[in-house]
């Protein structure tokens, strides 16, 4: 288990990124696997730094668990900010044309896409959204 | 990181985009497109040499897609599979004309 204690803001999104990235690395995980779970971590770590501390600042604790046996790769987000279930967001309707489509629930969309498993619970105050990729 | 290349080609405006299209880099490319887009009829994008790209660069091009389609077309070209990959899962292959 590795794990990374970071100020959750958008300016440290790299530096997760590299964290995430090097784990994964390590496992020789394939080139369109690493995309999909990079852009799942971003789209998590920027919705904690958006929301969870809002206006002030807070940490975010991100562990990254392997199997290599299994290859199952996982994620896990704890941050003490406010009770937020991102997987609550209603899916965006993605038939629609450019002009009735809006933006919103699109990130937490494609983490669901991207990832094998997602699960979201509230305890000891704690948000920890956890999610599992095969890789 | 994301470097963004404008050329005009004949009567298109090209920009070949480079790198990572994120949340930290996508206001780069919004900035760069509401300041040259004013009377362009024609946009291409290039993704040759993007890597990577996550909704924060989806929201850009989906209010690219929307001013161009008012002014003239848009085209992306030279899609890798990987991104290509998102587009479809998130309905944008419909909406976006790639090549």
């Amino acid at each position: 288990m590795k794990e990374l204690m970071i100020e959750a803001a958008v300016d440290r999104l790299e530096e997760v990124l590299a964290f995430v990235d090097t784990a994964l690395e390590e496992l020789d995980c394939p080139m369109k696997a690493q995309m999909q779970i990079d852009v799942a971590t971003e789209e998590i770590f920027v919705n904690v730094a958006s929301y969870a501390y809002a206006p002030g600042t807070g940490d975010v604790r991100i562990q990254i668990g392997a199997d290599p046996e299994t290859r199952t790769f996982t994620i896990t987000f704890t941050d003490s900010g406010i009770p937020y279930d991102p997987l609550q967001k209603e899916d965006p309707d993605v038939t629609l044309s450019a002009e009735k489509r809006g933006v919103g629930g699109l990130g937490i969309f494609m983490v669901k896409k991207s990832m094998d498993r997602v699960a979201y619970r509230r305890e000891n105050g704690q948000n920890i959204f956890r999610m599992e990729k095969q890789i | 990181m994301l470097n963004i290349i404008k050329s005009k080609e004949s009567d298109a405006l090209h920009i070949a985009l480079e790198g990572r299209l994120d949340t930290t880099t996508a206001p780069q490319l919004e900035t760069e497109l509401k300041a040259s887009l004013g009377d362009t009829d024609k946009l291409v994008l290039d993704f040759e040499k993007l890597e990577y790209i996550s909704s924060a660069g989806l929201r850009v091009l989906l209010s690219a897609q929307k001013i161009m389609n008012k002014q003239g077309e848009m085209k992306i070209i030279h899609v890798n599979d990987v991104i290509n990959e998102i587009f479809e899962v998130t309905g944008f292959s419909d909406i976006l004309n790639i090549e």
